[in-house]
């Protein structure tokens, strides 16, 4: 059970002038369960691979794998595949056109067919799954406040109950509060109920927090594919390509200049602590 | 970038056709246009023909795209080739059933299908060449003196500059719409005309939403850069004859005068 990418290349505007090779030769493999970052600057990719993983975007060459059936056979339902995979697409509150966010939400599960009570109690758990209180449930998706509004679009993918949930960039425009809000709430969803999550972000932050495994795309190609220890070691690679590590790595880099016997590998404010601590411990 | 084209249409390259003023491209293309329908003489259209090579030629947008043009209007050139061929009265040259063909329909019927391909095809090579920015640059210094008569032509050229911006925009945001709302189980191909057209309802909502307030943030963008109308107005890049603009003239009176001798000379 898995997501599996083999040799995927995709090419925008394909035989005309502004020709651009978006994918260049994607191999990958994402495993249930995972809960997997990719970054990568603007323009680098990262969008257009995850339309792949759903079948919005259909690949120029190559094969992509749901649970080992290839996607693009006759006869595989999209929309059976779409309902699997969930898409948050960027600043998805934009997208919000019902009258009140309880029909907007249960626009993903109706589409799926099913009977009215089902619709409704399914929308009813994702509302609650992603912290919007009841007395929101008939307002106009206008009357919300920016990070409620991104809240009702996520809650309107979770309706369809995906057992895996690709979110693009789920914290731009939001503010620290907000923004924090909506990560532990997901990363709750993966905890509890095994969801495999893939973030899309350009906080290094947020990556190194959450995420077991990232992914650093760059050209359209795979540049870094590992846990976020290994791939923050690489600071100055991903520099040069117009990223950077967690604020973190660079504190403890400088610390161990200056002598400290630090772990320069931590990612997370929480590690650092205790390799700081740990150094001084045995320094005393 | 993709984002930088506006109708989709016009093909970068770097050409004297590319550099032209605009207004030098519209003019010629409104001669060419009219030179077509103003002669009807097979020699004039070969002499077009060399013409519009030439400009091809120079202009080094490759005839695919040129072509691509010409399927649009496939259909309608078969409509009135066929129209023209079997509804014209004269001397019968052939009977095909019911219907006969004339001399003089078989010649009317060739002439439209010249006529109207060499028009797509020499419209196409403007529209190619230059951007809808400069097109309408080209436009409002044209029809400047127009502004004597009340005629807000800044504004109106303001106006449609910004529409072709927008083309795209809105294009590219109907796009992620639909992408999402697909995401999200919704169906756009499926289904009978009724079916299809309800589903559309979901994407236009939003996207009429976008639209406003894309708008709005322009208009406020404008005003905080002292935008005031056409009044007073400088251009970045003022538009000014050089010498291949009147070197482009000349060739244009030359080309005239040639289709006029092609008439007199051959005078079929």
């Amino acid at each position: 059970m898995s997501i599996k990418l083999e040799h995927v290349s995709y090419i925008y505007s394909q035989e005309t002038a502004y020709e651009k090779k978006a994918l260049d030769d994607i191999n990958l493999e994402i495993p249930d369960g995972q809960f997997l970052g990719i970054i990568g600057h603007t323009g680098s990719g990262k969008s257009t691979l995850i339309q792949h993983l759903n079948g919005l975007v259909r690949a120029t060459e190559g094969t992509v794998y749901y649970n080992g059936e290839n996607i693009y056979a006759p006869g595989y339902s999209m929309k059976q595949l779409r309902s699997r995979v969930g898409l948050v697409f960027q600043y998805p509150e934009y997208q919000l056109f019902e009258v009140d966010v309880f029909s907007d939400v249960c626009f993903g599960p109706k589409n799926l067919g099913l009977p009215k009570e089902e619709v409704e109690r399914r929308a009813r758990e994702a509302l609650q799954q992603v912290g919007l209180k009841e007395k929101y449930y008939q307002k106009s998706p206008f009357e919300l406040s920016g990070g409620q509004k991104r809240r009702a679009a996520i809650a309107g993918i979770l309706a369809m109950q995906p057992e895996v949930l690709i979110l693009d960039e789920p914290t731009a425009g939001l503010d620290p509060k907000g923004r924090d809000d909506i990560l532990d709430q997901i990363a709750r969803l993966h905890k509890e109920r095994g969801i495999t999550v893939v973030l899309v972000s350009h906080s290094m932050e947020d990556v190194a927090r959450y995420v077991d495994r990232i992914i650093v795309m760059d050209q359209g190609r795979v540049r870094f594919d590992d846990t976020p220890r290994r791939v923050f070691e690489h600071y100055r690679e991903l520099e040069s390509i117009g990223l950077a590590a967690p604020q973190v790595t660079y504190l403890m880099q400088k610390l161990r200049e200056k002598g400290m016997k630090v772990d320069t590998t931590a990612t997370t404010v929480e590690e650092a602590k205790e390799s700081i601590l740990a150094a001084l411990g045995a320094k005393l | 970038m993709i984002r930088d084209i506006t109708i989709g249409q016009y093909y970068p390259a770097d050409s004297v056709i590319h550099r032209l003023d605009p207004r030098t491209k519209l003019v010629g293309t409104m001669v060419f246009i009219v030179s077509l329908f103003l002669f009807r003489s097979f020699a004039a259209y070969a002499v077009a023909l060399v013409f519009l090579a030439g400009v091809i030629r120079t202009s080094k947008v490759p005839f695919k795209f040129l072509v691509r043009g010409m399927k649009s209007i496939l259909v309608l050139l078969m409509i009135t080739v066929v129209f023209n061929l079997f509804m014209i009265q004269g001397k019968p040259l052939l009977h095909i059933w019911r219907l006969t063909v004339t001399e003089e329909g078989l010649l009317t019927a060739a002439f439209m299908a010249i006529r109207l391909s060499f028009l797509i095809i020499g419209s196409s090579v403007m529209t190619l060449t230059t951007t809808p920015n400069q097109l309408t640059d080209g436009l409002e210094k044209g029809l400047r003196p127009l502004n004597r008569l009340h005629v807000p032509v800044h504004e109106v050229a303001m106006m449609m500059s910004i529409a072709l911006r927008f083309i795209p925009i809105l294009l590219e945001e109907t796009d992620k719409i639909m992408k999402a709302q697909t995401a999200r189980g919704a169906d756009f191909e499926e289904g009978g005309l009724i079916q299809k057209a309800k589903s559309m309802v979901p994407p236009l909502v939003p996207l009429f939403i976008s639209a406003f307030r894309r708008a709005n943030d322009l208009a406020m963008a404008m005003e905080a850069r002292g935008y005031h109308g056409g009044e007073g107005r400088t251009k970045m890049r003022p538009l000014k004859y050089e010498r291949r603009d009147h070197a482009a003239y000349l060739t244009l009176v030359v080309y005239l005068m040639a289709m006029l001798a092609a008439k007199w000379i051959f005078g079929f």
